[in-house]
């Protein structure tokens, strides 16, 4: 079966060629299509965007989508702002989900099925109806707000929804399980003796956690804080349903741009900025995985 | 472990599941909400599902979504099953580390930038050669379908990296053709895999919202898309049964799933 030689017989051949020319059609040269397209001018036309080559033949290539991007401070400020609002997410999962995590890989094995079934659970519910779910309950009138006002600690509702904090509720929210089942799978192989051991010879629970937890713990925080960082930075959904007009992030002021704007190049430049503040996240998951499935 | 810490854990961990569940439950108690306001209790009522079920715009969408999510898992669970054989079987072949990376990268791909840049691929095939003529259910499928390959891949690659070759290499040291090897041997071997990323592709492609919109044309509406264009002004009462009809389903194909799991394992 396995091909030492790499040609390989004339099935194998044909395994590998469908995929790979299927991928390479509908997801490497959309890319090219793209870059090519960020380089071009808006016009009102059907396509919105001028031909890389005009009708005499001579080369038309404008480097102005990207020289506005980069001077105009509302979209500087965009970047930074999704760099910003995703990194806390990938925090506050982190915080949540180790906790989690271990709780879950300490269980007995009968509760521990059962606590990862949960986990899992909600990522199979629609997605956009989960974030439709915190509309509810973060609402003027909704139920955290009623609950503070029974309880007397408000006076009056607190804005809650339209907030950066919503979005980061709804970051974590939907995000926590790819945060959780990495950390899992690190955290079931790791012999919990280890740490009983360490502190039978007078190590405390915080030396312990920090000697011994966490660097056994590292692929799996590394695997999961760059699979909450990476979708996050280009979330539409969340900072649109949830967010107010200050949660300005990539991924929505791409839609915006693209959708209501109606400016395919400038669209096309914004995506291919942020698709290089993630080339170099993507590289180093890339890099995890192969050694985690094949071994190095 | 000493007691304290179990207690902190234990603690988190009922934080994380309320964090997790409070939503859902509260939509499925506001589904039976007799009230249009979300604020008021007005007794028990099913006449949301009633509305819901007369809803022709929600009824379309939903049989388009479905349309779309049967035939996307079936050819990404094809396609997805080749490259993870290729994968995991093949050591060395021209390409394979961009084929990795190729099959990797739709995981994590920002879904912005995969829904404009195939769209930006259809709109230039079809100034080139003409095809796709209409934006719609095939434009919709070709893109899922790309995304939730990966997904299939890396299920099915785990799986097989997880197995036995020694089974395979058997049958082909007994004379099997490499074809027969992979129907009679392989391909039952990984079938639960199969299945499991058929199902994932299938509810990756009823779920998206970002990529359809951009790849979708004049009058192909899927069911996110309805449900966005609703929910976009506010919450409304008929989302609210929608969502509890696919939280019952999720869950009582999940537990299903679950007991089948437990009875075969005996």
């Amino acid at each position: 079966m396995t091909s030492g030689d790499g040609r390989g017989t004339l099935w194998q051949r044909v395994t590998i060629a469908i995929p790979y020319l299927w991928l390479l059609v509908f997801f490497l040269a959309p890319f090219a299509i793209i870059l090519k397209i960020s380089f071009a001018d808006p016009i009102i036309a059907q396509p919105p965007f001028t031909p890389l080559l005009d009708e005499s033949g001579s080369p038309h290539i404008t480097a102005d989508n990207y020289t506005f991007l980069l001077t105009d401070k509302l979209y500087i400020v965009t970047y930074l702002k999704s760099v910003f609002m995703a990194a806390v997410a990938t925090v506050l999962c982190l915080m949540l989900g180790f906790p989690m995590a271990y709780g879950i890989a300490r269980a007995e094995s009968a509760v521990r099925n059962i606590l990862l079934l949960l986990i899992i659970l909600p990522f199979w519910i629609s997605f956009l109806l989960r974030v439709y779910a915190w509309m509810g309950l973060l609402n003027n009138y909704g139920l955290i707000n009623n609950l503070l006002l029974w309880l007397g600690v408000i006076q009056q509702p607190v804005q809650l929804i339209y907030t950066d904090f919503a979005v980061y509720i709804g970051l974590v929210y939907s995000y926590l399980p790819f945060m959780v089942l990495p950390l899992y799978a690190t955290l079931e192989r790791m012999d919990p003796d280890l740490v009983d051991a360490s502190q039978d010879l007078g190590a405390s629970p915080a030396q312990a956690f920090r000697d011994i937890t966490w660097p056994m713990a590292r692929p799996g925080v590394i695997a999961g804080c760059l699979l909450v960082f990476i979708p996050a930075m280009g979330e539409y959904v969340i900072p649109y349903l949830l967010g107010g007009p200050e949660s300005l992030m990539i991924g929505r002021v791409l839609f915006d741009e693209f959708f209501v704007n109606r400016d395919w190049p400038l669209a096309s430049s914004v995506a291919i900025l942020l698709l290089m503040l993630l080339v170099a996240p993507i590289a180093f998951l890339q890099r995890q995985r192969r050694e985690e499935v094949e071994g190095g | 472990m000493s007691r304290r810490r179990s207690g902190f854990t234990f603690s988190v961990l009922a934080f994380g599941y309320a964090f997790l569940y409070i939503p859902l439950v509260s939509v499925i108690i506001y589904s039976f909400n007799d009230s249009r306001l979300a604020t008021v209790w007005g007794g028990f009522s099913t006449r949301w599902y009633g509305e819901l079920m007369r809803n022709e715009q929600v009824l379309t969408a939903a049989f388009l979504s479905l349309q779309i999510a049967v035939v996307t898992a079936t050819l990404s669970t094809i396609f997805g099953t080749m490259a993870g054989m290729a994968l995991a079987r093949f050591r060395r072949f021209r390409g394979r580390t961009l084929f990795s990376g190729m099959v990797t990268a739709p995981l994590v791909m920002p879904e912005v930038i995969t829904g404009l840049s195939l769209l930006l691929l259809f709109v230039s095939l079809q100034q080139l050669i003409g095809w796709p003529a209409q934006r719609g259910f095939s434009t919709i499928t070709m893109a899922h379908t790309t995304f939730a390959l990966a997904y299939v891949t890396v299920i099915v690659q785990s799986r097989l990296a997880a197995m036995d070759e020694s089974l395979e290499e058997a049958a082909m040291d007994l004379g099997g053709r490499p074809l027969r090897v992979v129907f009679d041997i392989t391909l039952p071997l990984i079938a639960p895999a199969m299945v499991a990323g058929w199902l994932l592709a299938f509810t990756l492609s009823l779920d998206d919202l970002v990529i359809a919109s951009f790849v979708s044309g004049p009058g192909g509406s899927t069911l996110p898309m309805v449900i966005f264009s609703k929910v976009k002004l506010g919450v409304t009462p008929d989302i609210n049964a929608l969502a509890t009809l696919f939280i019952a389903i999720v869950s009582l194909g999940v537990v299903i799933a679950w007991w089948a799991a437990l009875r075969s394992r005996r």
